[in-house]
């Protein structure tokens, strides 16, 4: 029997506009939170994810960076970049190497600071996710490409133009009692309908809002002490898959082939069926790649994903709860580090730290963010330790 | 004693300065911000004003800021050889080099023996030149100083800025306390480094940070300014008849009231963002017009502009009984509003030089 991996601190920041906070005092919020979290426990590797500081804030290198303004002095550290599913492919980093005992302990931070810069340049540092000999070079935007896929599938599955606005109802109601969420306010169903297009058929509220934002993970060997007096939970299974990066050599786009092979392994590596599965934070940068999600990890039947957003399974008291803490949606997308937060916020659900979100009786979730269209997925899948506290 | 790094004083002069004469001008023309969207969207999208006013083809900077200066000293009553300084505050100097404040300065019949100068701060340009007016004849070193605040402002057609970049602005005659339509209790400014929006040399139309524009810049100054004012003054919104805002557009200086404490019908009067648009270094002078149009005596009144790049200064005033007296002595700033001729977005880029391929 493998050595589980646990969850010693987390820690995160709201994720907004933060004017006021530059990329690296967003790191160390959210990893001075974490290692609070921990009992004072200190890394000795560093995987930061992050996708944008090289285009929006001219700063690569953000390992030693990181390490150095946290005070970490001279531990192993540097920067995994797999658009917006950096903080998966990290967290899976961080995993292997505690895996293979070269390590006992290791922090994931997931940063971006993208309020730097605004308009076109933001679209286009964000156009460097697509391919950018094929696609971004004709002017595809991450809205102008989700609108493809949405269009397809509503055309293909016959269904309603308002057919995803549940997922966007669901993220803006579980953020209401989340803290640290960008938008606190539920929506109607007659909000999403009068929404303005972004990019049609993708509309205000199937489009995630890109912020500030750094959420931070220290993962220990079970060597390492675990603050008492909380429910202990495992990194059970992480996985991570690629698929064609361009969405014209996708041989079926409503496919997410990335997305299914990750959850496959990941649950795979846990030892577990989907059908224990307590609740799914996955990736809902737009509204359409949530029902994609769905249907990828096998929990919904291809062009079925969407009905799952009409009649209640994905409340929080649901069969199978989704973006407990409003998601991308409304906590906020925070491009490579929104992998951190799902993690992180599966991890508070487990440990029964989930406040207003909380999620009765969870004691397995699953985290899957996706990079660029799904081009990368990486699962993770967590588990209350058995037992008492 | 204020801790070094903290210095935080109110802004007042020995001697009481107060407004002598004070004096509008907006151009007749006006564009409906509609017909900027039904150019630019198609018709849809939000609004951010009614309309704004733009100038004729023959106007600008420098007749426009005569116009203001001639109201304010027909409502003054003073003799211009009086007048120690002529500052004009603009974005929209005719001349990139020559002084509008000369010009001005000729026409009026403030020269030779006067100071005159052109001030740059975006849109605070003009309360900037007021401040230092006040400490110019507070200190006794004039009796009268006339600054005005004044723009045809510039926005990229397409922008967001289109929509509100409109043309007006005020004049206002410093003079000693004892013979103003409104005395100065105090000003504060507040200035930081922080780039929001900016048109560098030699550039058309501006360029701003979008988002960035509004909370780290337009209200966080706005904030710091008019809340250190009335807390140094012992102050509260309720002391207040009335209160004007920098107004790039109608939302934000309805915002930036409510976050300061101000009640709706306290900034009514002086907001005319929605009618006449941005006027830039104008803005909140203008307001402030419109207001002393019809303050009685002993209202006060708060005024907080505000400047990309950025800062704030906030001014506390109280009318006296000299204001009713005198107001009528030149046209009013809603009779400049209700001289209104509609034009549509052709006459418009012709009247604005924006037809630039022939």
């Amino acid at each position: 029997m493998r050595e589980p991996v646990f969850i010693l601190g987390v820690g995160m920041t709201p994720v907004a506009e933060h004017w006021g906070l530059s990329l690296r005092e967003l790191a160390l919020q959210a990893m001075r939170a974490a290692m609070a979290d921990a009992g004072g426990v200190q890394p000795q590797a560093l995987y930061v994810a992050n996708a944008l500081a090289p285009i929006l804030s001219g700063q690569t290198h953000l390992g030693a960076l990181l390490a150095d303004f946290a005070g970490l002095d001279g531990i192993e550290a540097s920067t995994v970049e797999a658009a917006g599913a950096s903080g998966g492919v990290a967290i899976r980093q961080a995993w292997l190497a505690l895996e293979a005992g070269a390590v006992e302990t290791v922090m994931v931070v997931g940063v971006e600071k993208v309020t730097d810069r605004v308009g076109t340049g933001l679209d286009a540092a964000l156009s460097a996710w697509s391919d950018a000999d094929y696609e971004a070079v004709h002017g595809l935007t991450t809205a102008s490409q989700a609108a493809l896929v949405m269009r397809r599938y509503l055309h293909e599955h016959g269904a309603p133009s308002d057919a995803l606005a549940g997922f966007s109802l669901t993220a803006h109601r579980n953020a209401v009692g989340n803290a640290n969420a960008m938008f606190r306010k539920a929506i109607t169903l007659e909000d999403y309908a009068r929404a303005g297009m972004v990019s049609d058929p993708v509309n205000l509220y199937d489009a995630a809002p890109l912020a500030d934002g750094a959420a931070a993970i220290l993962l220990g060997r079970s060597s390492v002490a675990r603050v008492p007096g909380r429910p202990e939970v495992h990194l059970l299974g992480t996985a991570s898959a690629t698929a064609q990066l361009a969405v014209h050599d996708q041989p079926d786009p409503l496919n997410l082939p990335a997305a299914a092979l990750s959850a496959e392994r990941a649950l795979q590596a846990a030892g577990i069926g989907r059908d224990a599965i307590d609740l799914f934070e996955l990736h809902d940068s737009y509204s359409v790649y949530a029902a994609l999600a769905l249907e990828a990890a096998g929990f919904a039947a291809r062009g079925q994903g969407w009905q799952m957003a009409r009649n209640g399974t994905i409340a929080l008291e649901g069969k199978l709860p989704l973006l407990t803490f409003g998601g991308s949606k409304a906590r906020g997308e925070a491009g490579g580090a929104t992998g951190v937060y799902q993690v992180v916020e599966v991890a508070l659900q487990l440990q029964e730290r989930a406040g207003a979100s909380q999620v009765k009786e969870a004691r397995i979730g699953m985290a899957q963010c996706l990079g660029a269209g799904g081009a990368t997925a990486a699962t993770t899948i967590l588990r209350q330790a058995e037992g008492p506290p | 004693m204020n801790a070094p790094g903290v210095d935080r004083r109110l802004l007042k002069p020995a001697r009481e300065v107060g407004i002598a004469g004070y004096g509008a001008y907006i151009p007749r023309f006006r564009l409906p911000a509609k017909e900027v969207a039904r150019v630019w969207k198609g018709g849809e999208g939000g609004l951010p004003v009614k309309e704004k006013a733009v100038p004729g083809i023959d106007e600008d900077v420098i007749t426009m800021s005569i116009e203001a200066a001639r109201n304010a000293l027909a409502r003054g009553q003073v003799d211009p050889s009086m007048i120690r300084a002529v500052w004009v505050g603009s974005e929209s100097h005719p001349y990139a080099v020559k002084p509008t404040s000369t010009v001005v300065a000729e026409a009026i019949g403030a020269t030779p023996h006067t100071q005159a100068a052109d001030w740059e701060f975006a849109c605070k340009a003009g309360t900037e030149a007021v401040q230092a007016a006040i400490g110019f004849v507070g200190s006794g070193m004039a009796d009268y100083a006339l600054s005005i605040g004044m723009d045809t402002a510039q926005g990229r057609p397409g922008d967001a800025l289109e929509y509100t970049a409109g043309a007006g602005g005020a004049a206002i005659l410093l003079g000693p306390g004892e013979e103003s339509l409104a005395i100065f209790e105090g000003s504060y400014s507040f200035a930081t480094d922080t780039p929001d929006f900016w048109r560098r040399a030699d550039e058309k139309y501006p360029e701003h940070g979008e988002r960035f524009t509004g909370e780290p810049a337009y209200f966080k100054h706005i904030q710091e300014a008019g809340s250190a004012l009335m807390e140094m003054l012992g102050r509260g919104p309720q002391d207040f008849r009335y209160a004007v805002f920098h107004q790039p557009n109608t939302k934000f200086p309805q915002r930036a009231a409510k976050s300061l404490g101000f009640k709706p019908e306290q900034i009514e009067t002086g907001l005319l963002a929605p009618v006449i648009g941005n006027t830039y270094a104008g803005s909140a002078l203008v307001g402030l017009t419109a207001i002393l149009d019809e303050a009685a005596p002993g209202d006060r009144i708060l005024l907080v502009s505000y400047g990309s790049g950025a800062g704030s200064d906030a001014f506390c005033l109280v009318a006296t009984e000299r204001l009713p007296q005198q107001r009528g002595l030149a046209p009013s700033t809603r009779d400049y509003i209700a001289r209104r001729t509609e034009i549509d977005y052709a006459t418009y880029a012709r009247y604005r030089g924006k037809l630039t391929l022939s």
